[in-house]
């Protein structure tokens, strides 16, 4: 057996939240699918309440304190994301939106994610497609197709009868699971290993082009 | 030449950044002639207290006044006599590198060799278009730029052509270096691995920013800049010379460091409204505290860095009156840079250079023989067809730069 690491977003503000609720059952459900995949999987679920200060003092100070800087890299070094976040005025919530802003532009790009979101009616559940998903196509993510979005009523048990929550929470996590499982799994460059500013075997004469004779 | 001797294991000194701010414990905004003439005062006193460097920084918009540095530092260097003065930093990427060939070169030639500057690439975006370039190059323009003046500084003629700029054919940068020895650079950066690739390639020196962020960022920069340094062939990574940033706030009792620094802290451009000045405290080099306080954190530096040449602390930000940074001066001459002198002298290994200065390579260089005097020859004017525009004698053995086409 193989092993992958989820990591679980949650921007949820109560506690408890029904978004976290919506984030473990994505998680569990995935854990399970890769599990049928030969896949062993452990998640880390990152709370971002817990982070709400460090986010904003790192859009201030450029440097995220130690807490939020190892949720961040838990996180960019994941194999795939479970992004959970309630629906505030049509769209993500602001604190998801800061979390998303402190990580590096290109931190996300060719990385597995699951888009979960919910809110108190149905009416929004295409705020999953018209709000989050552009976000995470502008970071070059790779989102399955399948998002899943719970309302109240999802919860009090008389939510949609033709597809309910766990009909869709199953498949969106099956679509995450094959995703992780088409891929190796992820190694993350460091920015401070000369191969990976230079390209492998290079020097600095490089990139000065014809200034070194290089 | 009033230059002191090359023997300095260790340099302490001072940077600014130039901004001029409120005083938020009296509401008063100095003027820009104030802010100048108290920069100026509170340099000297580097001097007075024994530091050894005040650095200013560039700025080309308010609320900062230096737009000018050389003109600044030529000022400071007529009004002093042993502090090098220096920069922090000079950008590299928006400043025409022939200007900067030129106005460094003199401030070289007027205060005796007492100089040496450090380049960055500068942070903020407005500037760029300004002086009609592009931030997203701003990379590839601190490369560039920074060949043409590696070059301009060591070649009496200089053929160029490059991206950025317009070609050179048959230029020569006058005045001429210092006894024919370029200033020295220092490759200042807070992030950017490529900056220290640089420091590395060239064999000049590498000066972390060491302020705003924590001290294991700047390790892995500063452990790479050394590890390249060895890879580059200029020595092995002890020999690197490297310098820091830091910034302190002191007073007798700690407790009135505190309470006297935290409005000037909360209400700080760069920090203010973030971290508490407890959390920023533990999360990066700013001490705020006890003269022995700032002793235990700055002497623990070369443990993190390894052994170092440089260190430069701010402490005239954030709206601090002229007097307060007088006392702050007295303390750090008095009671902290002595002691941190022993300090990171203790068991120095013999390996590690001392502090570069003007007067420690001219003689790495000739010796104690004559050094290059630099006098225009008849063919001035025709740089295209002769050797060299200079009739210099004698030339240094195995000359670090090139005389015209016949050396290069």
């Amino acid at each position: 057996m193989t092993t992958r690491r989820i990591a679980v977003v949650s921007a949820g503000l109560s506690n408890p939240s029904s978004t976290r609720m919506l984030a473990d059952r994505l998680a569990a459900e995935t854990v399970k699918a890769l599990a049928e995949r030969d896949i062993d999987a452990t998640v880390d679920v990152i709370e971002l309440r817990d982070h709400a200060h460090d986010i904003t003092n790192n859009m201030l100070t450029g440097f995220a304190p130690p807490a939020l800087e190892t949720a961040i890299n838990t996180v960019v070094s994941a194999d795939a994301l479970i992004a959970v976040t309630p629906i505030f005025s049509t769209s993500y919530s602001g604190l998801f939106k800061s979390f998303i802003d402190v990580l590096d532009p290109d931190a996300l790009a060719g990385k597995p994610v699951l888009i979960g979101a919910n809110a108190g009616t149905p009416r929004h559940s295409l705020a999953i497609d018209y709000a989050i998903r552009p976000l995470f196509a502008y970071l070059h993510a790779d989102a399955v197709s399948t998002g899943v979005f719970a309302a109240s009523s999802d919860w009090g048990g008389g939510g949609d009868d033709v597809a309910p929550l766990a009909k869709r929470v199953e498949k969106g996590a099956r679509e995450l699971a094959d995703a992780v499982a088409r891929r190796e799994a992820a190694t993350i460059a460091d920015p401070f290993d000369p191969a990976t500013y230079l390209g492998e075997g290079r020097s600095f004469g490089h990139m000065l082009g014809g200034l070194a004779g290089e | 030449m009033s230059e002191q001797s090359g023997a300095q294991a260790m340099q302490f000194g001072i940077m600014s950044v130039s901004d001029i701010t409120r005083d938020p414990t009296t509401g008063v905004t100095p003027s820009e002639q104030e802010r100048i003439k108290a920069t100026l005062a509170i340099a000297t006193h580097a001097e007075e207290v024994g530091l050894d460097v005040f650095a200013i920084g560039e700025h080309h918009n308010p609320p900062f006044w230096s737009s000018s540095p050389t003109t600044f530092l030529a000022a400071l260097a007529a009004q002093t006599e042993r502090l090098i003065v220096s920069t922090s930093t000079t950008l590299i990427t928006t400043n025409d590198p022939v200007r900067i060939a030129e106005e460094y070169a003199m401030l070289q030639h007027v205060s005796d060799g007492r100089m040496d500057l450090m380049l960055g690439r500068g942070n903020t975006g407005p500037v760029y278009p300004w002086f009609g370039q592009d931030i997203r190059q701003g990379l590839p323009l601190a490369i560039e730029n920074y060949a043409l003046l590696h070059k301009l500084w060591r070649e009496d003629v200089v053929d160029w052509e490059g991206k950025f700029r317009t070609p050179l054919q048959g230029f020569t940068s006058t005045p001429r270096p210092l006894d024919g020895i370029a200033p020295f650079v220092w490759h200042g950066s807070i992030r950017t691995p490529e900056i220290a690739e640089q420091a590395a390639y060239y064999g000049d020196g590498f000066f972390a920013n060491n302020i705003f962020w924590p001290k294991e960022h700047y390790q892995r920069l500063i452990e790479l800049y050394r590890q390249r340094f060895e890879h580059y062939g200029h020595g092995t990574r002890e020999q690197a010379i490297v310098g820091l940033g830091g910034q302190v706030f002191m007073a007798a009792k700690s407790q009135d460091a505190v309470n006297q620094f935290r409005p000037y802290f909360d209400n700080a451009p760069v920090y203010g409204h973030g971290p508490s000045m407890e959390d920023f405290t533990e999360m990066t080099p700013l001490t705020v505290g006890s003269p022995q306080q700032v002793i235990d954190r700055y002497a623990a530096m070369r443990e993190h860095y390894g052994d170092y040449q440089r260190q430069l602390f701010l402490i005239d930000h954030a709206g601090l009156p002229l007097k307060t940074v007088l006392e702050q001066l007295d303390i750090l001459g008095s009671e902290v840079v002595p002691v941190l002198r022993k300090e990171l002298a203790k068991d120095r290994p013999a390996g590690v250079p001392d502090a570069p200065t003007h007067a420690a390579r001219v003689k790495a260089t000739y010796g104690d023989g004559p050094t290059r005097q630099a006098r225009p020859g008849a063919n001035r004017g025709d740089n295209l067809t002769a050797d060299s525009p200079y009739e210099d004698t004698p030339a240094p053995a195995g000359a670090a730069f090139g005389l015209g086409r016949k050396g290069a």
